[in-house]
């Protein structure tokens, strides 16, 4: 069951813009030339719940879905959301993880704990793990809201993809009041990535 | 440059492309971006109905008066458009008219999962189901041929992967179908007994036909590998197939009702061993079996949730899944909650604090049935509240239903409210109805309705005053309150709940989401006077949590939008405003 398709997982919160992320690379892989499917979650997870979108792309992809075990990289937007996909992992994938708690219900309502050193515990499963302040970064572009494009930085790096291409789906998707924000944080979503893989 | 497309967004533009004139449907996940997407094209019309059964019956007026029609809705939108679509079966079309049920496996955000192919067996309709994007728009338009063709309202099946998966399209042009003519003809249109039995014997004759042209149709293809396994598959499980068994025979079904018996057979007789991969209800699985066929089903696949392509290749190859790390069973899970500053938190919270028995329905507010509010005893379908709330009190007596209350939201009210609370008055119940009134179609994402006073287009329209028809109903005792003033919600809910005729309390306040400058007032909690109590973490916001190692409440003032609940229930004053 292998194939050459890239995939690529985003784990997020409802509300986080987990789908714009999506649909930047989506849209940055149609450009160039290759066949693309995205599975979205749109519904009643949109309210605060787990949410997930999947973009493959390749020179033919059947499945919207990614199968486990398969994604060569997760871009998790929450701590606890980066666990809870972590099986998508391709053995030797990269998994990003934003450091960022988000309290679930059953964590608000004291009937569970939130697990604080996740993240730890997935960078010793995960050789290519990768904790980053996305919202920080973003905050520093001018607008947290542009944490998801500072993943698509990130992205873009691991990936190899070339920045104009991005730029123009970047382009394409905000809306122009915006853009400005988001394309700076996709330079800096960029180049954190060159720091930490330097650290690491 | 082909387009990226939501299956939905496909579907809107291959019934364009047709030449759709008229358009209805209520929304539904995951059927909602159907019609929202088709309301943008220039020159067509396009209605969000009050409920799916309207919707079908606007849909049946559009066709009978010869316009190529498309009706939409998720699912159990179908229960209730059941009735207009079983006789319009036997009437037949004059424009073509095609059904989109967009079915939930796995219910991301439905109440069951049931499995909508069985209305074509049950309604005889032919039942078409497209497995991405290009299929969804390029089956929409030959749905509207084969609607006119065979006379007959066609089912477009989709299911929510299809539905919200973005797969490339290549776009057509629209063609502009003329209206087709329209003569009176009751033979055909007047389901009196006397026709109708005519017309039964029609329906008869169309689904033989129907079943021939299955047997020729390029709907259904044959894509030869391997003949030791052949897979016969549809819709999105068909993508799984291919990507989890390559080298598989795959008999792809793109037409599933009715289905092709001669090309199964002779599928069938090519391949060592028959499988049939069909999420949900073995619908094809009992046909091909009662065919004398011996093919596997049901026994290697569940009827629960959702396929995917792993699943298909442990059941069907040497495939073995990893372990994997268990990580995700180490962590807290996260349901849907209600946003930060949601007007029908306080709702709940008063209501689980009276500990009334609360008889719910559906929309964002059913999300006030999980811990911590746990403010809801019942909850079936859009609509049941209020009937269910009468059936308790006629089934426990008027003294228990001092304590019962019915919970509806907005657009639910209009939807299948009404008619119950005309049974309230009609049968002198004297339960409490609270509608939840959010200016909104909120839990499908914002959609208008006639109370709002704006269309699909967003044109201005008269707005349903849901206060002066409540009283037209015959009830008195109408207050309006707002949701986020727990203490007048209180005294409003005692008032009435005391009251031995039918009350209703409008709690009136726009949904969080659709407020331009959220953020009201910036609150903190003053550590000094927080006693640690938790008492604030009982209204479940993400605004609001309590730190253990302090024994104190924080507000996270990124999410907090300062609605002033929290206060509210807080018993030391320990949140306060930030002065400016
Ligand atoms: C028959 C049927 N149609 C549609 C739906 C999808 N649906 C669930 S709740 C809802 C409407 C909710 O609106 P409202 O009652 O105003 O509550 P809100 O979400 O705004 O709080 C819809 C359309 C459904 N579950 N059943």
């Amino acid at each position: 069951m292998q194939n050459q398709n890239k995939n690529i997982l985003i784990a997020g919160v409802g509300g986080q813009g987990t789908l714009l992320t999506s649909r930047i690379i989506a849209r940055t892989a149609v450009q160039m030339g290759y066949d693309v499917k995205v599975s979205e979650v749109h519904g009643m997870a949109q309210r605060g719940g787990s949410v997930v979108s999947q973009v493959r792309y390749g020179k033919k992809v059947y499945s919207p879905i990614i199968r486990k075990g398969d994604a060569d990289i997760i871009l998790a937007f929450e701590k606890i959301e980066a666990a809870r996909w972590l099986d998508y992992l391709k053995p030797g994938g990269t998994i990003i993880i934003n450091n960022i708690r988000v309290d679930p219900l059953p964590v608000l309502s004291g009937k569970a704990k939130y697990p604080d050193d996740i993240a730890d515990k997935i960078s010793s499963f995960v050789e290519k793990a990768f904790v980053v302040d996305a919202d920080k970064i973003a905050e520093s572009c001018g607008s947290i809201r542009a944490a998801n494009v500072v993943m698509v930085g990130i992205f873009a790096s691991v990936f190899g993809i070339p920045e104009e291409e991005v730029k123009k789906a970047i382009q394409y998707l905000v809306p122009a009041g915006f853009l400005e924000i988001n394309l700076a944080a996709f330079d800096e979503g960029k180049k954190i990535f060159i720091e930490l893989n330097r650290v690491k | 440059m082909k387009e990226l497309m939501l299956g939905n967004e496909a579907i809107a533009r291959g019934a364009y492309e047709a030449g759709v004139k008229v358009a209805a449907a209520y929304p539904g996940t995951p059927s909602t971006e159907i019609i929202s997407n088709f309301a943008k094209y220039e020159g067509v019309y396009a209605e969000w109905s009050p409920n799916e059964k309207v919707a079908m019956e606007v849909g049946i007026g559009a066709s009978i008066g010869g316009a190529r029609t498309l009706v939409a809705m998720k699912h159990v939108g179908v229960n209730v458009a059941a009735d207009p679509l079983f006789t319009f079966s036997y009437t037949g079309v004059n424009g073509g008219l095609v059904l989109v049920s967009a079915d939930d496996p796995g219910m991301h955000s439905s109440q069951n999962e049931q499995d909508n192919r069985g209305y074509g067996l049950f309604a005889k309709l032919p039942v078409i189901e497209p497995s991405d994007s290009q299929e969804a728009k390029d089956y929409t338009r030959l749905a509207f041929d084969i609607s006119e063709e065979f006379d007959t309202p066609v089912m477009l099946r989709v299911t929510t992967r299809l539905c919200h998966s973005q797969t490339l399209v290549e776009l057509g042009e629209r063609v502009e179908v003329e209206n087709k003519d329209y003569k009176k003809d009751a033979a055909k249109y007047v389901m009196l007994p006397g026709f109708a039995r005519d017309r039964h014997a029609e329906v008869e004759k169309r689904m033989l036909r129907l079943a021939d042209f299955a047997e020729k149709t390029d709907l259904n293809r044959i894509e030869w590998g391997n003949k030791d396994l052949g897979v016969i598959t549809s819709g999105v499980a068909y993508q799984y197939v291919k990507e989890a068994l390559p080298d598989a025979s795959v008999l792809k079904l793109g037409l599933v009702n009715p289905l092709p018996e001669k090309l199964i057979r002779f599928f069938a007789d090519q391949v060592k061993r028959l499988v049939v991969v069909e999420e949900l209800e073995p619908v094809i699985e009992m046909q091909v079996k009662a065919w004398g066929l011996k093919i596997e089903g049901k026994e290697l696949f569940s009827r629960l949730g959702e396929y995917s392509p792993e699943m298909i290749a442990e059941r069907l190859s040497s495939f073995k899944l990893d372990a994997g790390f268990g990580l995700e069973k180490e962590i807290p899970a996260r349901p849907p909650l209600m946003c930060p500053g949601c007007p029908h938190r306080g709702v709940f919270y008063t209501l689980n604090k009276m500990r009334l028995t609360v008889m719910g329905d559906i929309g964002c507010y059913t999300l006030g049935a999980l811990n911590p509010l746990n403010g809801m005893d019942a909850c079936i379908c859009m609509g049941a509240s209020i009937g269910t709330a009468l059936g308790m009190e006629k089934a426990r007596g008027e003294e228990f239903a001092s304590r019962v209350v019915a919970v509806i939201g907005d657009s639910t009210f209009v939807h299948s409210g009404i008619t119950s609370l005309i049974d309230v008055v009609y049968n002198q119940g004297t339960s409490t109805v609270l509608i939840l009134d959010n200016c909104t179609t909120a839990m499908t994402g914002h959609q208008d309705h006639p109370a709002t006073g704006f269309t699909v287009k967003k044109q201005p329209t008269s707005r349903l005053d849901i206060e002066a028809l409540i009283r037209a109903i015959g009830i008195n005792a109408v207050k309006v309150v707002d949701p986020l003033d727990l203490a007048q919600l209180k005294t409003a809910l005692e008032e009435e709940l005391s009251r031995r005729e039918p009350s209703v309390i409008i709690c009136r306040r726009p949904c969080a989401l659709l407020e331009k400058d959220p953020v009201r007032e910036k609150y903190y909690v003053d550590a000094e006077l927080c006693t640690g109590c938790r008492l604030c973490t009982r209204i479940g916001c993400t605004g609001i949590y309590y730190v253990e190692d302090d024994k104190k409440a924080v507000i996270n003032s990124n999410t907090c939008i300062g609605c002033g609940l929290c206060p509210q229930v807080c018993k030391f004053d320990a949140i306060k405003t930030v002065e400016v």
